[in-house]
Order: structure tokens, then sequence, then C-alpha cells
């Protein structure tokens, strides 16, 4: 399977013993390293949406206008109310301490009415339209917010941005091709003569690509590698931040199954690289008799 | 048959002939009369563009160019030029039809030892093509040539940079090649290398023609063993 990367010596000597022509290798280095920082930003995003939508969409808010001391009655009564998992009421120093931010020293005056409110989630199935009746049963002139439309902008714009980091990751992978592809066409003007040698004595296009895609491969290895080893460096070094980041959002890091993709990458980019270098040599060949 | 460059004049035009299988033949004919075109056809390196040729049975014409390698494995060439691979060795390049037919390094050693010394370059192995003299080059593309025990040989101007003791030596080779049933197609100005090949056949081309379609026979093939 690998036999076209094991050339012989006498193989090898046929392209000469240098690498590829041009700064290959130092473009797909760059590649690497952009690919692996921003897949790993993507998949950061896809983690921390996911545990937002996780953590918000079963919850919701009863606000109570008049606040005051029928919360915690209302607090026991929403706990009983079937399909209700848990509820919550905020205290009124914390709502006084959020007002404080907006409304300076005046947050905690006693003539300002604050709002009361319960956070309550609920079980997967369960009658939500029964529940909120109850609610406005037991204080009609509650309001009840869902969570889930509150963050919703946040969460298609983190949506969003995942997606245009795979979109970002797809695009770098095909400038890398394309640089391959260039790469391999300079690679064949450079030993045109070699080649016309070997094709005049019976030389198969597969002979002939087989030698191409080894050093290409070989360059492609190396450049991905090297990108991959510094992206590994910078993200280390963002590692903190992003625990820090991932306490935040209730532990939205890189999983173990994230870290095996991007582990990956380099060498899918090499797969890459190779596949589309031979399809260039091969092409660029059959032009020839 | 015909052969034309682009949307220039012909260079070949009419060609009717027919090589005899293990024949010797040469290929005459002022500067620009179409020899190394003519070659280039023998040795696959062109189609015509018009006509059709038939190499070791087979209608190649229009032959898919994956069927090409496995004919032209069987065909020897010396260019005018050499075309040796500047990078490699004099080893190396001798070595090189044996490679390309699947050969492994233990196989090519021995007779691409054999053969160097056998064209005077046992000490020059390792040497590479910018460090040889015209006459040493040549003898290395000789020796590619003819490494591989080819069908059908094809030279162009083969002992143009070679004294005259080295030049009989080849002749000799091609010679004993051709008694071992290869064909030889020798293209040449040297009137003198016809006249001491016994048994040789001439071709004389003129202006992109044959200028007797009778082969201007010297001698009749040594050992015909039927049609190319």
């Amino acid at each position: 399977m690998f036999d076209w990367l094991l050339a012989s010596p006498s193989e090898r000597r046929l392209l000469g013993e240098a690498r590829l022509r041009g700064p290959t290798a130092w473009v797909i280095a760059i590649m690497s390293f952009s690919i692996l920082i921003i897949a790993a930003a993507g998949l950061a995003l896809a983690s921390t949406a996911g545990v937002l939508t996780r953590a918000i969409e079963a919850r919701y808010s009863i606000e109570v206008p008049a606040g005051g001391g029928n919360v915690a009655a209302l607090l026991s009564a929403v706990r009983t109310i079937p399909g209700v998992k848990s509820a919550d009421a905020v205290p009124e120093l914390e709502m006084r301490q959020t007002l404080e931010r907006w409304l300076g020293p005046a947050a905690q005056s006693s003539d300002l009415p604050v709002p009361a409110l319960v956070n309550f989630d609920v079980q997967p199935g369960a009658n939500l339209a029964a529940i909120q009746q109850r609610v406005r049963a037991l204080a009609p002139g509650a309001t009840i917010a869902t969570h889930r439309e509150a963050v919703g902008p946040l969460l298609r714009s983190l949506r969003l941005l995942q997606w245009v980091a795979f979109g970002l990751v797809l695009l770098l992978s095909l400038a890398a091709s394309a640089a391959v592809v260039l790469a391999a066409r300079g690679a064949l003007d450079t030993h045109r003569f070699t080649i016309e040698v070997m094709h005049g004595i019976g030389a198969t296009d597969e002979q002939v690509t087989r030698l191409f895609q080894r050093k290409i491969a070989v360059d492609a290895l190396v450049g991905s590698l090297a990108g991959a080893a510094a992206a590994g460096i910078v993200l280390l070094m963002l590692a903190t931040g992003a625990a820090f980041a991932g306490e935040l959002t209730g532990g939205a890091t890189l999983s173990v199954g994230d870290l095996i993709l991007l582990a990956l990458l380099p060498l899918a980019l090499t797969a890459l690289a190779t596949g589309v270098a031979r399809a260039a040599v091969l092409a660029a060949l059959r032009k020839a008799l | 048959m015909g052969l034309r460059y682009g949307t220039g004049a012909e260079v070949l035009r009419d060609l009717d002939f027919r090589l005899s299988d293990g024949g010797f033949y040469f290929l005459t004919g002022p500067s620009g009369a179409g020899k190394t075109s003519l070659l280039k056809l023998l040795y696959l390196a062109q189609r015509p563009t018009r006509g059709r040729i038939r190499l070791f049975g087979e209608e190649l014409t229009e032959a898919p160019r994956e069927m090409l390698p496995q004919f032209r494995r069987r065909i020897g060439v010396v260019f005018q030029d050499f075309r040796l691979v500047r990078h490699l060795s004099a080893f190396d390049n001798v070595a090189l039809p044996l490679r390309i037919a699947g050969a492994s390094d233990e196989q090519v050693e021995g007779p691409v030892r054999e053969m160097l010394a056998w064209v005077g370059l046992a000490d020059r192995a390792s040497a590479r093509p910018p460090t040889l003299s015209g006459g040493e080059q040549q003898r290395v593309a000789i020796a590619r040539a003819v490494i591989n025990r080819p069908d059908l040989l094809v030279a162009d101007e083969p002992t143009g940079n070679v004294d005259a003791e080295m030049a009989q030596r080849l002749m000799h080779l091609f010679g004993a090649l051709n008694r071992l049933g290869t064909t030889v197609v020798v293209a040449t100005h040297d009137v003198g290398l016809i006249s001491a090949t016994p048994g040789a056949k001439m071709i004389r081309l003129e202006n992109g023609a044959v200028t007797d379609p009778t082969g201007a026979l010297r001698n009749p093939p040594a050992s015909p063993r039927g049609q190319r």
C-alpha cells in the first residue's frame, strides 16, 4: 500500500535529492498551522454552543412584576406542577445587585419595586402549555419567558461562527491543494527531460507519477507536521484561557474526540496534498504521447 | 504514411516500407531529409499524421497511449544528442531500462557492469554525464540502448562522436545484437560504416520521401525471419 513511499535509492536518484521546487513545504506548514487553529476555534465554539443549548433548552423564567412576599408560595406551587423538574427563586438581593449596575445605589432603595423571578426546568416531554396554564393561575400577572428565545441570537451567532470556521478550514485546504498543484507542475517542468527519457525507455505514467507522489508526500508531511507543532504550542498557550472559558460556560472545552480530530488534520492535509499532486501529475503526463 | 508538425508542411511524405524481422538497415540522406523524424516514428515518440504504422505485429497508429510503454521497452534508442540524465551516474543511466522493466538493484548490477566494460567505461561507472567527453557520453547512450537486448534498435548517428576504433567496436556490437535477432536501424552519413556492414539494407530519404523504393539493397538481409 505504501510501496510508493518506500522508493528504492535508485528510484529516488531519478529526481535528484533536492526537495520540491519553491516554498511548498512552507506554504503547507502555514496552511496546516492556520487550519488547526481555526478548526480548534470552530470545535470550541461548537462545544460551547452545545453546552449552552443543553443548559437553557428546558429552562424557563417566571417574572412576577409586583414581586413581594408570595414568591415562596409560588415557588412551592411551581415545584408541584407535573413536568417541572426543578425550580429556584432568584433572591431579591441578587436582583438588586444586578440592577445596581445600571441604577447605581438607587437599586438598593426600598422604594424601588423589584420583580420576583423564578427559574424552573422542565422534564423532557413535559406538557408546556399545561404548565404555563398552571403558572398563570397561580400568579395572574406573571409572564413566562423561555431562555432559549432570550439566548437564541447568541446561539445563532455561535453556530454561524462555527460554520464560518469550518468553511475557512475547507478554503485553506483548497488553497493548500492549489499550492500543491502549482508545485507539482513546477516539478514536472524541472524534470521534463528526465520524464521524456523515462517515457522513451518505456516507463509508464504510474512509474513516473510514483516518483513525484513520494516526493510531494514527504514535503507535505514535513510541512503539515511543522505547522501542527506550531499550532499545538499556540493552543497549549491558550489552554489556560480556554479552561476559564470552559468554567464560564459550564465545561465547554475541546473533548478527547475533538483533540483526536485535530491530531488527524495534518495527516488528512498530507493525504489531500498527495492525492491532488498525483492527479495533477497524471493529468499533465497524459498530455504527452 | 506521412508526418507533419503542427500546421507546417509534411516532413515525411508517402513513406511505404517494411523492415524485415532481424534485418540491418541504414537510413541515409542529406541533413533535413527527415531521418530523425522517421526514427521518432519508429521509436514511438511520434504518431504519423496520416497512414499506419505496424510494429511487432500490432497496429500502433491509433493504439491507446497506455499500450505504448510495453512496446517502447522492446526498442532501444541511441539519440543523436545522447539524452542522458545529467544527475544520474553512467551506471544509473545504463541501468535505467532494466529498472523501468522492473529489475531489482541486484539484478541490474552484473549486466550493467558488463556492458560498461564492453564500451570501455568500466572505470567511469560513477561519473555523471557532464564530466564525460562526447564520445564517452555516446558510449553510455549506446550501452543504455542495448542493455535490454531490444527487439528493435534505432540509432541516430551513433558513431558521430567516437573514434574509428570505437566506431568499429560499436558496429560489431550492433552486428552481434542483429545476429541474435535484433532488427537494427542506423541513421548515418558515414558511407564507410555502411560499406563495412555486410548484409545491410539502405533506405535513402530525400525531402521527406524514400528516393529508392526498392530499398537500394547492398546485400540481402543475413537471416530474414519474417516482417516487422
